[in-house]
């Protein structure tokens, strides 16, 4: 499948799918009510076969907070992102560590450094913050500390 | 899809929770594991990271994209030259720049100098961790020599910084050329002696083969990348699937094993030097004259979007995920790090291997632990 074809496949996998233009890979937005459904088709689907994650991230956009997936088909060498808009005061979605388990490692990341909670994640704790960061979220752009933090 | 990470049951001697690290020779840096034993198998391995954060991404939110580039040569300090490579193609993806030749075969050199560095000092990290230790002095030999190089070409020694959007910052040293051919001539003399010092050696084998074993669908599971997954099958080299630079014109091959075990990850590397030094050789006489830097602008400035880079480093794939709102500064930057998925798999390989063996697996996966913790 070229971009378009893949693309206009994409587009039967659920109902709330929406796509951004420019960018090399196509950008597929989904909502985080949805996310499970989508990956889960993402994954098993035989003409698509995204089995490899190589990037989970978050972005904080001050108005709300965008999850980044950038998923690789090892058979087909395809690429796309997914993306997921959240709430920003309270940041939900469903966990897919059991989809990819790189993300267990990354979505404890995400969660420590911009506070999304990851709903059936086994094991939510902080991994490279110390003891006493629970809630301050420094990843985020009003993130204030006078301490510890140096501004260039 | 995958396989669930084994549960170990506990025999009538109950468990013993015990602390590597952060200061331990063998975690290679302030990894911190909190380890479950049962007796001396190892019912769970937990790493605690952070000792070395430094919060590269969040820094470089107020950097400027020339600045932004020296953060990362201390991520990973032993892949220098390639993170700057990575970052500086992000960066030239999105000011549409056209790279001089000269400035992309000097790209590659330095790149592929950086991998055989980095790949003979983990062959003598990982002989050390299993209780040998002649051969780290052997690998920090040949690695003085291209440390110089880079000295002399670069003014450093390991946080290089040369790559910069638009080429490379300063021209190749007149002695370049020469002091390449000496290197590839030493390693053709001390490439067999390394491999008689520890690829046959017998203890070396029985403590790697079979350990730590990590299957094909784990390991693009895990996001395992690099040499480590190359062990198990995984065709991830991204000079191959996804070319930058010039590394589509050379002439090279993807090392892959089935094994997945732990000598096959060392196998990879000691093979992969051999490619390595083939690359050079077919550089090092075809340097294009030229500029070595296109005319860029004083103050670069990113359209609004989002760019993506991918560069294979020594230990895997490195993502630069670059989000510009237009301004001088990026607006949000992540590294994926290679170091931080190979290392989400060191639990899973060693449940229910010995305490000693976990080593064996460790040093294997040759982590770094700025890269892990950034």
């Amino acid at each position: 499948m070229n971009k378009e074809e893949l693309q206009a496949y994409l587009g039967t996998l659920g109902t709330t799918l929406s796509f951004e233009e420019g960018g090399e890979w196509i950008n597929l937005f989904v909502d985080p009510s949805e996310i499970r459904f989508v990956m889960e088709k993402l994954r098993t689907d035989d003409q698509l076969g995204f089995d490899y994650m190589f990037c989970l991230t978050c972005v904080d956009w001050k108005t709300h907070l965008s999850m980044v997936y950038h998923l690789s088909s090892t058979v087909h060498r395809y690429n796309i992102v997914v993306k997921c808009k959240l709430d920003r005061t309270r940041p939900e979605i469903q966990t897919v560590c059991d989809i990819w388990r790189t993300a267990e490692f990354h979505e404890r990341e995400v969660y420590e450094m911009f506070g999304v909670h990851f709903i059936n994640h086994p094991d939510l704790r902080l991994l490279i913050l110390p003891e006493g960061w629970e809630g301050k979220n420094p990843m985020r752009k009003d993130f204030e500390d006078e301490v510890n933090m140096i501004k260039l | 899809m995958f396989t669930f990470t084994e549960e170990i049951s506990s025999t009538a001697l109950g468990d013993m929770v015990i602390n590597i690290g952060p200061q331990h020779p063998a975690t290679h840096g302030v990894l911190h594991l909190v380890i479950t034993l049962n007796g001396e198998t190892v019912k769970k391995v937990e790493p605690h990271l952070g000792y070395i954060h430094r919060s590269i991404e969040k820094m470089c939110e107020s950097l400027s994209y020339r600045q932004f580039i020296y953060s990362t040569s201390r991520m990973d300090y032993l892949s220098a030259h390639i993170n700057n490579h990575g970052c500086a193609l992000a960066v030239e993806k999105g000011l549409q720049v056209e790279i001089p030749a000269r400035a992309e075969v000097i790209r590659v050199l330095m790149d592929e100098l950086t991998r055989v560095a980095s790949h003979i000092l983990a062959w003598g990290a990982l002989a050390m961790d299993l209780g040998a230790f002649t051969p780290f002095f052997h690998a920090f030999r040949e690695r003085e020599m291209i440390n110089d190089i880079m000295e002399e070409t670069c003014g450093a020694r390991l946080t290089m910084n040369y790559m910069v959007p638009g080429g490379v910052m300063v021209d190749i040293h007149p002695n370049f050329q020469k002091r390449v051919k000496a290197l590839l001539q030493q390693f053709k003399d001390k490439l067999d002696e390394y491999d008689e010092l520890v690829t046959y050696n017998t203890i070396f084998i029985n403590r790697t083969k079979g350990v730590g074993v990590l299957s094909k669908e784990d390991a693009i599971s895990y996001g395992v990348s690099g040499p480590s997954a190359r062990a198990s099958g995984v065709s991830c080299d991204i000079r191959k699937i996804y070319p930058y630079g010039i590394y589509d014109k050379l002439n090279f091959d993807e090392v892959v094993l089935t094994e997945g075990d732990s000598y096959a990850r060392y196998m990879i590397r000691v093979k992969e030097v051999r490619e390595s030094l083939s690359i050079i050789e077919q550089l090092i006489d075809n340097i294009p004259e030229g500029d070595f830097q296109a005319k860029t602008k004083a103050v670069l400035k990113l359209p609004k979007g989002e760019f993506y880079s991918r560069v294979e480093t020594a230990r895997g794939e490195l993502g630069v995920y670059i989000v510009s709102e237009g301004g001088m500064t990026p607006y949000r930057i992540k590294f994926r790090s290679p170091g931080y998925s190979n290392l989400s798999a060191l639990d899973h390989i060693s449940r229910g291997s010995k305490i000693g063996d976990m080593v064996a697996a460790m040093g294997s996966l040759d982590l770094v632990i700025p890269d892990i913790d950034r």
